[in-house]
């Protein structure tokens, strides 16, 4: 019998009603009031913060020290990317239904036991990316003392945990077929998955590994603050300092990055799709 | 024999597909499955290709029956079988050159399959198999920039050049004009001949099986209506495995109660 009513509303619409429900107390809890950033005494104070920002300092001196911390920061992220990949890509495959044989010829759904043995997998991914990587820079300040390679370890970890997620879940959405129809055929797992699964989820994988990357720079500069060297601990130094103008050039060196790593992945996304 | 099924039986869910379907077919046979939308037809193909596996009943290939053995040794069975589909499940971005040698990867080893995709290792014999299906000038395209009836042709090259034993195509003409349809058919009837390959096709075009197999089964509602020569194939048993009581018009009865089996 077909019903006359789209047998998807009702569920579609108790799940926003639950997702209201479960979001207005979270808006009170945090105790949100922007009201506060335009009291007069707050208003007074920003003003004069704000004011010393132009023109930003750009006497040579500080240009060289600020093009430092620079590639300092871009070689913390590059680098902890790097390391971040080596651990998550053989994860994500290990996590991903997407190479189970069973599944194959299912029409998806893997075994039980393809189930229990990729759990070990989720849950190491989920606990190097529960930590936050601004507490496994402090550990790590306190390992191997102040600098950059703090900042590394600390990014290596937590994004290999976000990338091997990420990762195994794009490979699960891509349209499964062609990779099933190649293991139908007798072709090895791995073969069947550079094959049938990477050719449609390349350009996904790549725009989010971009995207972690600026993300990476964002981390690096934030460990900065507790001694992981780099444009972080350059902003903390004149924020103390009450230097404006040096805060000023050092944000338009973390725009003009973040400008950098948009464009990059625009462009390999337009290579790619 | 080369396939033998035993009363094999598929459920998907509540939904029956097969119901207790015995067949066998020779080495070097080649038959034509027709039947009604939804019939089974490919649920059938699908089983003997080891896509799916039977909820009742058994499958024997090659004299092993291929749900008993490991996963190892199954994947070394399939290699040796090769199924077209219907839509032939190639990434787009993939070039047709990639999805054609990708039918040999289950003879092909890792660091083959792998390096492979560094640079084709088999230009030639991927340009053969295209150029016999007229395609030859589309080795380097991406398969997301081919029509319907181009993309079914590249499915065919990819089985073409796997060289199965077992070569299953399920509607593998669908998407094909007639003179296209009856080359394509042709050259896989030929294929198989030369080289004593079982060939079995699910049709949708009744001419087009009697013309090219010379052994036809009718499949209706999941079960074998008649499994016979293709001279021996009537009119009336045409009208009978055709025969549709929805489409008839009989209005006053009110809604009819008959199962949908959706295609699959």
């Amino acid at each position: 019998m077909a019903r006359a009513r789209d047998p998807a509303a009702l569920p579609r619409l108790l799940l926003t009603l639950l997702a209201v429900a479960l979001l207005w107390p979270g808006l009170q809890l945090s105790e949100l009031n922007p009201g506060v950033l335009l009291q007069a005494e707050n208003r007074k104070q920003i003003a004069t913060f704000a004011s010393a920002f132009w023109p930003p300092a750009h006497d040579a001196e500080f240009i060289k020290l600020l093009y430092e911390a620079t590639l300092q920061t871009l070689a913390v992220a590059t680098a902890g990317m790097a390391f971040a990949l080596v651990l998550a890509i053989p994860t994500s495959l290990l996590a991903s239904r997407a190479l189970s044989l069973r599944a194959a010829s299912r029409g998806g759904r893997a075994g039980v036991w393809s189930r229990l043995l990729r759990m070990p997998v989720r849950g190491l991914l989920i606990f190097l990316r529960s930590v936050p990587e601004i507490v496994w820079a402090l550990l790590f300040v306190r390992a191997v003392g102040l600098g950059p390679t703090a900042g590394v370890l600390a990014i290596a970890i937590t994004y290999s945990g976000m990338l091997g997620k990420v990762y195994a879940e794009i490979f699960e959405s891509v349209d499964q077929r062609p990779a099933h129809a190649l293991l139908q055929a007798g072709s090895g797992r791995l073969t069947a998955f550079f094959y049938g699964i990477l050719p449609s989820a390349v350009a996904e994988v790549v725009s989010y590994t971009v995207y972690r990357w600026e993300c990476a720079i964002r981390a690096s500069v934030v460990m900065g603050f507790v001694g992981a060297g780099g444009l972080g601990q350059q902003i903390d130094l004149s924020m103390r300092m009450f230097a404006g103008a040096e805060v000023a050039s050092i944000l338009l060196a973390f725009f003009g990055l973040v400008l950098l790593a948009d464009l990059l992945s625009r462009f390999l996304r337009g290579r790619l799709a | 024999m080369t396939i033998e099924l035993h009363d094999a039986g598929l459920r998907h869910g509540k939904v029956r597909a097969l119901e207790a379907v015995s067949l066998h077919i020779a080495k070097g046979e080649r038959v034509a499955i027709i039947g009604p939308s939804g019939a089974g037809k490919s649920s059938l193909l699908h089983l003997m290709a080891t896509a799916i596996q039977p909820s009742a009943g058994r499958l024997e290939l090659f004299g092993e029956q291929p749900w008993a053995l490991s996963a190892r040794a199954r994947q070394r069975l399939r290699s040796r079988i090769g199924l077209v589909h219907q839509a032939p499940p190639l990434p787009p971005r993939q070039r047709v050159v990639t999805a054609v040698l990708a039918g040999r990867l289950g003879q092909w080893g890792t660091l083959q399959g792998l390096l492979n995709l560094v640079y084709p290792t088999d230009i030639p014999g991927a340009r053969d198999v295209l150029a016999e299906l007229g395609l030859a000038e589309k080795l380097f395209v991406q398969c997301g920039q081919l029509s319907g009836g181009q993309l079914q042709r590249v499915g065919i090259a990819r089985v073409l050049y796997q060289r199965p034993d077992v070569l299953l195509t399920d509607e593998p003409v669908s998407a094909m004009d007639p003179v296209l349809a009856d080359h394509s058919l042709a050259l896989l009837n030929r294929h198989a001949q030369a080289n004593g390959v079982t060939l079995v096709a699910s049709l949708h075009a009744v001419d087009l099986a009697l013309a090219h197999f010379p052994r036809v089964i009718g499949i209706r509602e999941g079960e074998v209506v008649f499994d016979s020569p293709a001279e021996q194939v009537t009119e009336q048993m045409l009208d009978a495995l055709y025969a549709n009581e929805q489409l008839a018009s009989r209005p006053e009865q009110g809604p009819t109660l008959a199962v949908q089996i959706p295609r699959c």
